[in-house]
């Protein structure tokens, strides 16, 4: 009744391979759009932005780019964090040696250049496997974060050690700096969000996308077809790491404006956007928002909830909040493996039919 | 024997032609274990070429080899007249060898539509950048790679299951997906192992129609491994037998049905 495809027919293979087959979903993502692009931007405020948003399509780029070598090509990496860290570091080196080149620019290069090192760090992958991958890339995360600290050029000799960003432009309006309106830092993350979102997504219903979930399904098999798996993993990465850079760049330059590296692009960075992409769902681009918003939402609500209805003394709403979010990520794993892109799958299976399921 | 170096035409009215792939003096160890042994024969353009054995023979191995996840120890593979150089096995799909498993090796995590057209990952060629926008180069390869995917799909009676994840199929549907796969390739060699293993009768005739038939229409050359020895005798041109990692047998059905080695290999032989 509310959901359906009858009447919705494909007469040629082009318009079966849409991202959105059936048409409801397709006006579905055309109003999402509309609404975000258009509506949202004039009743922003800098508590939505910081609290909610920017997190929000920050950490979605994130997820979307580890999703991409953890859901789509099998690859487990723990040093998310450092990559993040490459794409921030980039990102304030370029702005500090260029001023007058646009925003959008140095964000794109800072995610080249986290592509490049995350292909580097991703050359193990051809030959070691599951846990013993995710152990080489935690020592990618050690030792990025290791080297932004000690080495003073990346940090541009700053007495504190911390980077921060200087004010930079976009079309002469503002999005870093100390002076930022909440509508154009959520519009420029935004942008970025939709890009990389449409950009994953071509890339993974199409012939690289298939390489991937081959390589990760069964290596012998996908070998055994022609995929060079030296080749395929590498991708991977590259791709992969480009959106974390992607990320990393933007939410150090845009949302936080100021990091010591330890503290933003900790190990605790990596499993949080583990944590996303196991929560939302492996091998799903929705996966990566639903985990995004999942994670971003569920602290936030549980405060609103304990602190200001219920009046809970902040530090226990804090405590509760680990215990709670803990909880819930392994009652997750245990009820659905598969995470909420699934559970959205068999919603969408139930309301083709409903109210009549026989 | 009749001269063969030509080709010939069945008694069916096939047509075989001259020799696509050659083993000479194949030899294969693994440290002290000598898995093939000096082995050699040819494979015909279009003809169904059968390795039979006991368990162990090293049949396995030999696809094996022909499929380049070993490298001989000794002796060496020619493949359309050229003698070849070590590869992985990625560069011998490239060059028209397709596959499939004995335990089947399907993408479980894709529907049966992906899975076949990633039997055709070696046509694609567009960069990551077209692939990224879905524009030009990549879609046009998209649509035209789907349409030669397709095409398996209808030969092989599989479109109700076209969009359904693999790894709900049984196991029957799931060793035709595995055929079309490697069909999607369009391959000058067909390999097959133990396509029939597992199978009720049913399942076995339909498989048989299906090999014939691509045999019959797009004139691939066929090598299989099987055990079903009614199949094998009415499926190929000509058998290869081996035991213990020797070639024991070379020839029509016939000829090998009656050779004596062969006969004391399945059936043992008297100690007196």
């Amino acid at each position: 009744m509310i959901y359906r495809e009858a009447g919705d027919f494909h007469t040629s293979y082009r318009e079966d391979n849409q991202t959105f087959p059936i048409r409801f979903d397709r006006y579905r993502y055309y109003a999402v759009l509309a609404i975000a692009f258009v509506v949202i931007p004039f009743f922003i405020n800098d508590y939505w932005a910081n609290a909610l948003l920017l997190p929000f399509l920050i950490y979605s780029i994130a997820a979307i780019g580890l999703n991409i070598l953890t859901g789509y090509c099998g690859q487990v990496s723990l040093g998310t964090g450092g990559f993040m860290a490459v794409g921030a570091y980039a990102c304030y080196k370029l702005m500090t040696a260029f001023p007058e080149v646009s925003m959008f620019i140095h964000v794109i290069l800072a995610g080249g250049i986290t592509a490049g090192v995350g292909m580097l760090f991703g050359l193990p992958s051809l030959r070691i496997k599951g846990f013993y991958l995710a152990v080489a890339t935690l020592a990618a995360q050690f030792f990025l974060v290791w080297l932004f600290n000690r080495v003073p050029w990346f940090y541009n000799y700053s007495a504190s050690g911390q980077i921060s960003a200087p004010e930079r432009t976009v079309f002469g309006i503002a999005v870093t700096g100390p002076n930022t309106e909440s509508w154009a830092t959520y519009l420029f993350c935004l942008i970025f969000l939709v890009a990389s979102a449409l950009i994953a997504r071509n890339l993974t219903r199409g012939t690289l996308g298939r390489t991937w979930m081959a390589i990760r399904d069964m290596d012998i098999a996908a070998e055994i077809i022609g995929v060079n798996p030296l080749r395929a993993k590498l991708t991977a990465f590259g791709i992969s790491s480009f959106f974390v850079g992607v990320s990393g760049a933007l939410f150090f330059a845009v949302y936080l404006g100021a990091v010591e590296v330890g503290e933003a692009f900790g190990i605790q960075k990596s499993f949080l956007i583990l944590f996303m992409v196991i929560i939302g769902g492996l091998g799903s681009i929705f996966g990566s928002f639903a985990g995004a918003a999942f994670l971003v939402l569920l602290p936030v609500l549980l405060k609103v909830v304990g602190a200001d209805m219920l009046g809970w003394p902040t530090d226990i709403v804090a405590h509760f909040q680990l215990i709670i979010v803990g909880a819930m990520i392994v009652l997750f794993l245990v009820l659905e493996p598969h995470g909420l892109a699934q559970l959205w799958r068999v919603a969408k299976e139930k309301l083709r039919l409903w109210p009549f399921p026989h | 024997m009749k001269d063969m170096s030509e080709g010939y035409v069945t008694e069916d009215g096939r047509k075989i032609g001259g020799v696509v792939m050659e083993m000479k003096n194949i030899t294969l160890r693994f440290g002290g274990v000598v898995a093939i042994q000096d082995i050699s024969f040819d494979i015909r353009e279009g003809e169904i070429r059968a390795i039979i054995g006991p368990n162990g023979a090293g049949k396995s191995s030999m696809l094996n080899v022909i499929s380049g996840f070993y490298v001989p120890s000794e002796g060496e593979v020619w493949y359309k007249g050229e003698k070849r150089p070590p590869m992985r096995p990625y560069q011998v799909a490239q060059q028209g060898i397709a596959r499939t498993f004995q335990n089947i090796a399907l993408f479980e995590g894709m529907s049966v539509l992906d899975n076949v057209m990633t039997g055709r990952l070696t046509q694609m060629k567009s960069s990551i950048f077209s692939q990224a926008l879905w524009k030009g180069r990549a879609e046009a390869e998209e649509v035209a790679n789907r349409e030669v995917a397709e095409k398996v799909i209808d030969f092989l009676e599989i479109q109700h299951i076209r969009k359904t994840p693999v790894g709900r199929l049984p196991y029957g549907l799931k060793k035709r997906v595995e055929l079309a796969r490697a069909l999607a390739a369009e391959p000058t060699i067909l390999l097959l192992d133990e396509p029939m293993a597992g199978m009720n009768v049913e399942e076995k005739e339909d498989m048989c129609r299906f090999i014939l038939d691509v045999n019959d229409e797009f004139g691939t050359t066929i090598a299989l491994i099987e055990h079903d020895m009614g199949v094998v005798m009415d499926l190929s041109d000509r058998v290869v037998v081996m035991d213990y990692g020797k070639k024991i047998g070379d020839g029509s059905p016939d000829e090998v049905r009656n050779n004596k080695e062969v006969i004391d290999a399945y059936l043992g032989v008297a100690h007196d």
